[in-house]
């Protein structure tokens, strides 16, 4: 039995240094080609005609002209008359086509009509939606009580839009048959090994029978787990057709029925005593994400009030359905929450930092992570020198002021199998059926594998990205680099127990005495005493050596629950309501690192998409038409390099982290960015904007419904 | 995208004659940065392309004898933005170029594009038509107007003339060529835009068949000008509002005439005649820029969800005077 542990600070030779992406040049470069540079023989192009209207019922569909046209190999009606369609854009006919513009022309030649019916789409305003899941209200403690007790309270109402993932590489796929019953389909996926299946249940063939890859993906962020019905579509038009077809969506698509970031709404209330301490909140939060309703953010978030009241409602929108986004509900509960709490401290003339601190001890299991966090945080930003209360009193409109905002999150290790292989020429390959986001995943099994085995990674070589490989778990919620790296890391010593087991005897050592270091076998104790790699792989012959590892297993190489810290320094221009980033600091906690250059990097991209949207992305829905009017790059507006500011990221590592064994890092640092933020515009104009994006008519709105309530109470 | 047929011209005459009189037959190729993408859209659908980056003559400022400048249609506006005979007589014309966009967009889009490219409106773009009209009502006014136009909003035109340049370019005094089958006619390039009333009008007074040829910009002669966007991101994002100013300075320091222009607020570059004429006489400071801000707003009407524009109006006009006069506002 292999006692499965991470080797200790002083015996990795990889493992935590700061290591640039094996994929980095090819990326770089342009040689790694994702789904969307693909074309294989004979490929055809698909194309989908979808609904202009947010609700209506499908009365004709007539495809007999687009059928005739030379050059169109497929059509197939999707949702044929009598259907129901609930959102704008949803699929009606496919096509598979020679070129992209037969199938776009053949899209132009098919009829369908459809009798309009009402949509309703804008959930901010909670009394215009037709109809409201009420969710049950969950009562902790005497929340009434101890709000009529508390000291100092505050009510307020905030809110954040729904938001796009807008994946750089769209969603999409190319199927090809391979026989009566068996196909071959390249996905931009962030589940290789579970979209085999999909695929299998929506075509009605065996899923050992479907063959998925997956080499490089543009970006999925929680929108690309199902094969969708695009997918299946797809593989029905290549089947029909006889050739391999590619169907990836257009922006339009993309960002209308791809992905969509449930929106929050919420009145909430909270108090504390007069010294900081809180004692009481009360919420009844709404949010949509499309016809099913929302998730439920935690509320209130990290902080565990003693006495609560919550009530979530969730608003049926006529938007395509709310797929998950980085974190999700996180980013809509921290926003709600500490904005809040913010509020508060203003109200009781607290620095937020103190009153932060304050209260940690509700935090639950991370407070001692959030404490050292926040120490640090308050040394990179240099908090306690540049507070001030709440409205910069600097001359003239621009107005800088600081916020905070403290989350949490899981990240513990999913399913994942690995199979190790060594080949005679003495380079070690992993296998599984994971796949790389652009997140690093590649490269921290190769390094999790060389440091194993004692070899340079040059030595490694890691092929995912294949269904053929070992299942391996979807790629969400921040649970592959736990999953890949224990199931890689047990691979790598049970393959070792083997190695061991032939090379003790040559040495005249039991195999418990060996270690893999510096590319040799030796004896622990006596280094001078080893085998190169290849005089140890010697007994095994020309047939190459396998082993396998697998997550979840024995030994605590992956735990879960992670803290982080943010703060924010801003400036405000209140006569035009530009808000400018000028420095946000991240401290955040993932256990064991692995790489630290691609931790770090997760951290800055998840900074950065958070601030892109606290700052201006919105997916804009039409009240007339129902349709999203924020098609594309231009209208839906994502921040450039120049508006993110100085990013400062630290992570925590070593002693009281290291031992939590890996943890995921991919959704904590989106979550802080949109309160943190929000919280520092408070700071500096003096004014709650209480609604994201802070672009600058919800600044200057907010600006100017003060005033006016200034003048009223005057 | 449609099939297109695709002409390359190399004369004027040759451009013309293969333009035609029929806009919606035939439309003109210059940089591309925005009809193409309109095209793959299918808001614009042409069945020729005539593209005219190969007609001779047409690219380059050219200092002219009599003074002023001279400055081709097809010039990029990165050309534009690097021209060191144009950045010696207008600073602040080379340095709005090098704002607009990216550099990419930069590198292929031309300056008669960048006057003439068509509104930003998402209505438009999402395909419903110049004025956005269904059953007889505007989608705009109904719909999400954050964007749209605060002045010159009568109806039923609510989309804004985007161009960075065309509001700096009317307020010096710019004049445009224009090349048609009835020969070469000029233009004060004010008179160039209009308000459409009906769907199948356009927003500018170009006659079919005629080409935007050439700029002509008058000597600066002394003026202080400046122009200022309120943008929100740093770079590849459409000003919210601009004011682009002229000021003609008496000996005594005091302006005896003023051109103040706003972009990004109504269906054409809008002329602030009232606040033209409140500057005539004054000195500037930061109390009378401000004044000229509030009469620059003075008859704005706010759309269900633009009412922030007139601020942002308001202020750029404030802070393109200061720029212009060289004064600092304190804190600023």
């Amino acid at each position: 039995m292999v006692d499965y542990f991470w080797p200790a600070a002083k015996d990795r030779h990889l493992i935590g240094q700061r290591i640039s992406r094996l994929d980095g040049p090819a990326k770089a470069s342009g040689r790694a080609k994702y789904t969307y540079d693909l074309k294989p023989q004979r490929m055809l192009w698909g194309k989908i005609l979808r609904c202009p209207h947010a609700h209506a019922k499908i009365t004709s569909v007539d495809v007999s002209a687009a059928e005739k046209m030379p050059g169109v190999k497929a059509v197939r009606v999707i949702q044929g008359p009598g259907t129901e369609v609930k959102w704008a854009l949803d699929e009606v006919v496919g096509v598979a086509a020679t070129s992209e513009a037969l199938a776009e022309e053949a899209l132009r030649a098919i009829k369908v009509e459809y009798e309009v019916l009402p949509h309703f789409v804008n959930e901010a305003n909670l009394a215009q939606a037709p109809k409201v899941d009420a969710g049950a209200e969950e009562v902790v403690g005497d929340p009434d009580a101890a709000m009529a007790a508390a000291e100092v309270k505050i009510k307020g109402t905030y809110g954040m839009p729904p938001v796009a993932h807008n994946c750089m590489e769209a969603h999409g796929q190319i199927c090809e048959w391979t026989g009566a019953d068996t196909m071959n389909a390249w996905c931009s996926t962030q589940a290789v090994a579970g979209v085999a299946g999909q695929f299998a249940e929506g075509l009605g063939i065996p899923a050992a029978n479907v063959h998925v890859v997956t080499e490089y993906m543009g970006g999925g962020y929680g929108s690309k787990f199902s094969v969708d019905r695009w997918g299946v579509e797809c593989a029905r038009l290549a089947k029909l057709a006889g050739a391999p077809v590619k169907l990836m969506l257009d922006r339009r698509a993309e960002i209308t029925v791809a992905g969509d970031r449930p929106s929050a709404y919420g009145e909430i209330e909270v108090g504390a005593k007069k010294d900081g301490t809180l004692v009481a909140w009360n919420s009844k939060s709404w949010a949509s994400g499309g016809p099913g309703g929302s998730g439920d953010p935690p509320l209130p978030y990290v902080f565990q009030i003693p006495n609560r009241r919550r009530k979530h409602s969730s608003v049926p929108t006529n938007r395509a359905s709310a797929r998950a986004w980085r974190a999700p509900n996180h980013p809509q509960g921290a926003f709600l929450t500490m904005s809040a709490l913010d509020d508060l401290a203003a109200a009781l003339g607290m620095n937020p930092l103190d009153f932060f601190i304050q209260n940690l001890s509700i935090t639950g299991v991370n407070e001692k992570v959030y404490r050292e966090e926040l120490q640090i945080a308050d040394d990179l930003m240099g908090w306690r020198q540049r507070w001030h209360p709440r409205g910069d009193s600097a001359k003239g409109p621009i107005k800088r002021g600081l916020g905070l905002s403290l989350h949490t999150w899981g990240g513990r290790g999913h399913r994942s199998n690995c199979e190790v292989t060594l080949h005679p020429d003495g380079i070690a390959e992993a296998k599984l059926a994971s796949q790389d986001l652009g997140t690093g995943t590649r490269t921290v099994i190769a390094i999790v594998l060389a440091d194993s085995l004692g070899l340079p990674l040059e030595s490694v070589k890691v092929s995912l990205g294949d269904s053929r490989y070992p299942a391996s778990g979807g790629s969400g919620g921040s649970t592959t680099v736990g999953g890949v790296s224990s199931a890689t890391r047990r691979a790598a010593q049970n393959l070792l127990a083997m190695i061991f087991e032939k090379s003790a005897p040559q040495l005249g050592v039991k195999p418990e005495e060996l270690e893999a270091a510096e590319g040799t076998i030796r004896v622990k104790a006596d280094h001078g005493k080893s085998l190169t790699w290849r005089q140890a792989l010697a007994p095994f012959g020309q047939t190459p050596v396998t082993a396998t590892g697998s997550n979840p297993g024995t030994g605590d190489l992956t735990s879960s629950g992670v803290g982080g810290v943010q703060m924010a320094d801003v400036s405000v221009d209140v006569e035009t309501g530009v808000v400018r980033i000028n420095k946000v600091v991240a401290v955040q906690d993932c256990g064991l690192i692995i790489d630290l250059k691609t931790a770090e990097s997760q951290v800055y991209g998840g900074m950065i998409m958070g601030i892109s949207a606290a700052l201006s992305e919105e997916k804009v829905l039409d009240p007339v038409t129902g349709q999203v009017l924020t098609t594309d790059f231009e209208s839906y507006k994502m921040a450039g390099i120049a508006d993110v500011g100085e990013l400062v990221v630290h992570m925590m590592t070593g002693p009281g982290y290291d031992e939590r064994g890996v943890i995921g890092v991919g959704e904590p640092p989106v979550i802080s960015p949109g309160p943190s933020i929000a919280n520092a515009v408070a700071n500096a104009t003096g004014v709650r904007v209480p609604f994201l994006p802070l672009n600058p008519r919800r600044v200057l709105d907010a600006l100017e419904a003060n005033a006016a309530k200034k003048k009223e109470t005057a | 995208m449609q099939p297109f047929e695709l002409a390359s011209p190399k004369t004027r005459e040759q451009a013309v004659r293969l333009l035609g009189t029929d806009p919606a037959r035939a439309t003109i190729l210059a940089g591309g940065s925005d009809l193409l993408g309109l095209m793959k859209d299918n808001v614009v659908t042409a069945g020729r392309l005539v593209y005219v980056k190969s007609v001779s003559g047409l690219t380059g400022v050219h200092t002219e004898k009599a003074g002023g400048l001279r400055i081709g249609a097809l010039t990029t506006v990165d050309d534009l933005s690097a021209d060191a005979a144009l950045g010696f007589e207008y600073p602040a014309i080379t340095a709005a170029a090098g704002h607009v966009a990216g550099p990419q967009i930069r590198n292929v889009a031309t300056l008669g594009g960048n006057l003439l490219q068509r509104p930003r409106c998402w209505y438009f773009r999402n395909g419903f038509g110049l004025l956005a009209q269904r059953d007889g009502k505007s989608m705009v006014v109904d719909g999400d107007n954050r964007y749209h136009a605060i002045l010159g909003n009568d109806g039923p035109a609510y989309f804004v003339q985007p161009s960075t340049l065309a509001p700096l370019l009317i307020a010096v005094g710019a004049q445009v060529v224009l090349f048609g089958p009835q020969g070469e006619r000029r233009l004060d390039l004010e008179k160039l835009y209009r308000i459409p009333k009906t769907e199948g009008e356009r927003e500018h007074d170009l006659k079919p068949g005629e080409v935007l040829t050439e700029v002509l910009l008058p000597p600066v002669a002394g003026r202080k000008v400046y122009s200022y966007e309120v943008r929100q991101r740093q770079t590849l994002d459409w000003s919210l509002a601009t004011a682009s100013v002229a000021l003609e300075m008496d000996g005594g320091g005091k302006i005896s005439r003023a051109r103040v222009i706003l972009g990004q607020v109504a269906p054409v570059p809008w002329a602030a005649t009232e606040t033209e004429e409140f500057l005539k006489g004054k000195t500037l400071d930061v109390d009378v820029a401000s004044k000229a801000g509030e009469a620059a707003v003075a008859k704005a009407k706010p759309l269900s969800q633009n009412r922030y524009k007139i601020q942002l109006a308001r202020v750029a006009v404030k802070r393109a005077l200061l720029a212009a006069a060289g004064i600092v506002e304190e804190g600023a």
